[in-house]
């Protein structure tokens, strides 16, 4: 059976869909203000890829913070189920599953059958998601896109001091003041990140193997300070921000099997 | 959800007396002086019984029960929240206390009329908040005589003569001192009656709250919130012990004609310390999934009074009455009563978190729950403190637990989409969908 897995989230909207657990096709637009015109969008985008038609579809699921207001289907799995399933899907060994979005952090701990643990949440913090960096990047006047290679250009750490979005914003001010290089200020932002994800991360416990998924995880610089905090391997599977969609795809099959 | 109830349920017949007890408390001390009685002040952690010896037209005002009908109020809790805030008292201190300094500072009373100053502040000392409290109501109201005893003598497991003492010492003080504030003569026969009284209500508390070991649970929490309060207003009162005996009965009743809190108990939680008064729905919420809260330490143990039964379960303690003992003067009767009241669960974990992560892995196993809600509350020091270090005890033990961030007097902290979406991802761990479909 086809089933499709549709991940509405913060920023952007993304569809998987998966016959057999083979991924016949994706699509991803940015949310917009109108997710249900977005998430239609997706749809298009995946069934366009994979070479068929809606009426294929046989079983939806809708994750992510806006999962409530998917137009195909009430079916629902939590972010922090989704990105379980997703990940056992493709890193069996995969025991801790770090979700950073635009909007939220997530750790999740899990077993060999991609069942939930244990989680958390950093969602009260900016500083600790994909929109800090948004934010920084802005303030270093580069495309986001260019923080992360900039960061690996890095010569020494400097530290981030600040506990809130707000203030480490006036801190890499400070930072450009003092001349500080911009490699370093970069390291210095994903660093910061990185160092408020891993106290979630602790917090749920994790062993080997971990893997990094969402937006943040293409980012080259981050998933290099992610490493250096944990002091471990950290995976990044292929296409990490649809692996959400991916879980969702997965537990529709589930559910209509 | 009809279609799903497994258990057939039924209102609480003594539902009603509890809201009309509590009012009634709330309007006697207001009108006390009308009455030509005294008013006093103090925690609901306090020895309450012992002002009882100035006469049966003494009423009280127990702090944190007060706050937290503030807070269940949020329109009239943020204006006294923003009051407090005014007046120069820090955002991060006891919500508690903002919220009752709030209502002393625009001189409302939560249940009308002007703040009804006390006669007198009877307070004892459990966390560090409550060392202050009373200091500033005593400020505010431009000076109010205040007694306030220690109780720092350890956990109850390291008990010892002399701790008793360093108490027992400490009230019959007390006793002297309301004498000379309020110029009566003190009775004693009175405070053996509110002795008697409370150890009536927090034994019979214990006894209510193990009736819900039972599957499926004769109570939630959020109702059992409308009834332990009345154990934080007025435990050595006669009307309040009578009324639990008669909760009893009934609880009983409900179990042995398996008559449940909700019809559709799948999963069985327990929470923690004081919860976000001011959005209880989420109680509510959780039923939407079968999930029932059949309590908490703080529900269980902030009144009640337990011990360990022979078989090794934990049950209501024998009152002094129930072992044969007769009290027969001041002293033995406050003997007993320190010595109760030390013994108190809630008490034992202001000393140690190892302490309450006992306590909760010991309600988890003999209440059969499947899991664990933690309020990271930033409104209570007291209560919070140790919470992080309870959660890996819990998890250690085998137990799942979700934490979530709160404030039990403070609406501001508490974000209500946020933590639902927390249970959400909890309640899927956990294998239970919306409506109960598991
Ligand atoms: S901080 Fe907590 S324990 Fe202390 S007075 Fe306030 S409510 Fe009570």
């Amino acid at each position: 059976m086809i089933s499709a897995g549709i991940d509405i989230g913060a920023k952007t909207v993304k569809t998987v869909l998966l016959e057999d657990g083979k991924i016949l096709g994706k699509g991803l637009v940015p949310a917009g203000l109108d997710t249900v015109a977005s998430t239609k969008q997706t749809l298009k985008r995946a069934l366009a890829a994979a070479g068929l038609t809606v009426e294929k579809v046989e079983g939806f699921m809708a994750t992510g913070t806006g999962r409530k207001s998917c137009p195909f289907t009430d079916a629902e799995i939590t972010e922090v189920g989704a990105a379980a399933k997703g990940i056992n899907h493709v890193l069996e060994s995969c025991r801790a599953v770090i979700d950073v979005g635009a909007e939220e952090g997530r750790a999740v701990r899990c077993d060999a059958k991609g069942k939930v643990i244990d989680f958390a949440f950093n969602e009260k913090c900016a500083a600790g998601a994909g929109t800090f960096a948004e934010g920084m990047a802005r303030a270093l006047e580069i495309p986001l896109e260019e923080l992360g290679p900039l960061s690996l250009k890095a010569r020494q750490a400097v530290p981030m001091n600040a506990q809130c979005a707000v203030f480490a914003e006036s801190e890499v001010v400070t930072l450009i003041h003092n001349k500080t290089p911009r490699e370093d200020i970069a390291r210095a932002v994903l660093d910061a990140i990185a160092s408020r994800i891993i106290s979630m991360v602790r917090k749920v416990g994790f062993e080997k193997d971990v893997a990094l998924i969402g937006g943040m995880a293409l980012n080259p610089g981050f998933v290099e300070s992610m490493k250096r905090g944990l002091e471990m391997d950290v995976h990044v599977p292929e296409d990490p921000e649809y692996i959400g969609a991916l879980g969702a795809a997965l537990a529709a099959a589930e559910q209509t099997t | 959800m009809a279609d799903k109830a497994k258990y057939k349920t039924a209102p609480l017949k003594c539902w009603k007396k509890a809201k009309e007890l509590r009012l009634k408390y709330y309007e006697d001390y207001a009108k006390a002086h009308e009455r030509g009685g005294l008013r006093w002040a103090g925690g609901a952690w306090s020895f309450s019984a012992i002002p009882s010896g100035l006469g049966e037209d003494v009423w009280s005002l127990t702090s944190e029960p007060y706050a937290a009908s503030i807070a269940f109020d949020k329109d009239f809790s943020l204006r006294c929240l923003e009051a407090a805030e005014k007046a120069s008292y820090a955002r991060d201190l006891c919500a508690y206390m903002r919220n009752y300094w709030g209502s002393i500072i625009l001189n409302e009373y939560a249940f009308g009329g002007p703040f009804p100053k006390p006669d007198f502040i009877w307070q004892d000392h459990i966390c560090c908040s409550h060392a202050k409290w009373y200091q500033v109501v005593s400020d505010l109201e431009g000076g109010i005589p205040h007694f306030c005893m220690d109780v720092s003598v350890g956990p109850y497991n390291e008990m010892a003569p002399h701790k008793i003492d360093y108490l027992v010492g400490q009230m019959h003080d007390g006793i002297e001192w309301l004498e000379e504030t309020t110029g009566r003569i003190y009775d004693d026969d009175l405070l053996i009656e509110a002795v008697k009284n409370e150890f009536r209500t927090t034994s019979t508390w214990a006894e209510i709250c193990s009736y819900n070991k039972h599957v499926p649970a004769p109570l939630d929490e959020k109702s059992m919130y409308s009834l332990y309060v009345l154990g934080t207003l007025n435990k050595h009162d006669r009307q309040v012990a009578e009324f639990y005996q008669e909760l009893r009965d009934e609880v009983k009743e409900r179990v042995e004609q398996g008559i449940a809190a909700i019809p559709n108990e799948q999963c069985r939680l327990m929470s923690d310390t004081q919860p976000p008064w001011g959005f209880l729905s989420i109680f509510r919420y959780m039923e939407e999934f079968g999930a029932i809260s059949i309590g908490s330490l703080y529900t269980f143990g902030l009144i009640g009074i337990w011990e360990d039964k022979p078989d090794g379960s934990w049950g209501p303690r024998a009152t002094p009455m129930q072992q044969g003992i007769d009290i027969k003067d001041r002293d033995q009767a406050l003997r007993l009563y320190a010595d109760w009241t030390l013994s108190k669960p809630e008490w034992q974990h202001f000393y140690s978190p190892h302490l309450k992560t006992e306590m909760m892995i010991r309600i988890a196993r003999e209440w059969q729950l499947n899991g664990i809600l933690l309020h990271y509350n930033r409104g209570c020091e007291g209560l919070s403190v140790g919470i992080a270090e309870n959660r890996l005890g819990l998890i250690e033990a085998g137990f799942p637990v979700m934490a979530f961030e709160g404030n039990m007097g403070d609406e501001r902290e508490f974000d209500e989409a946020r933590v639902k979406v927390r249970f959400d991802t909890f309640m899927e761990t956990l294998g239970l969908k919306k409506n109960g479909k598991s």
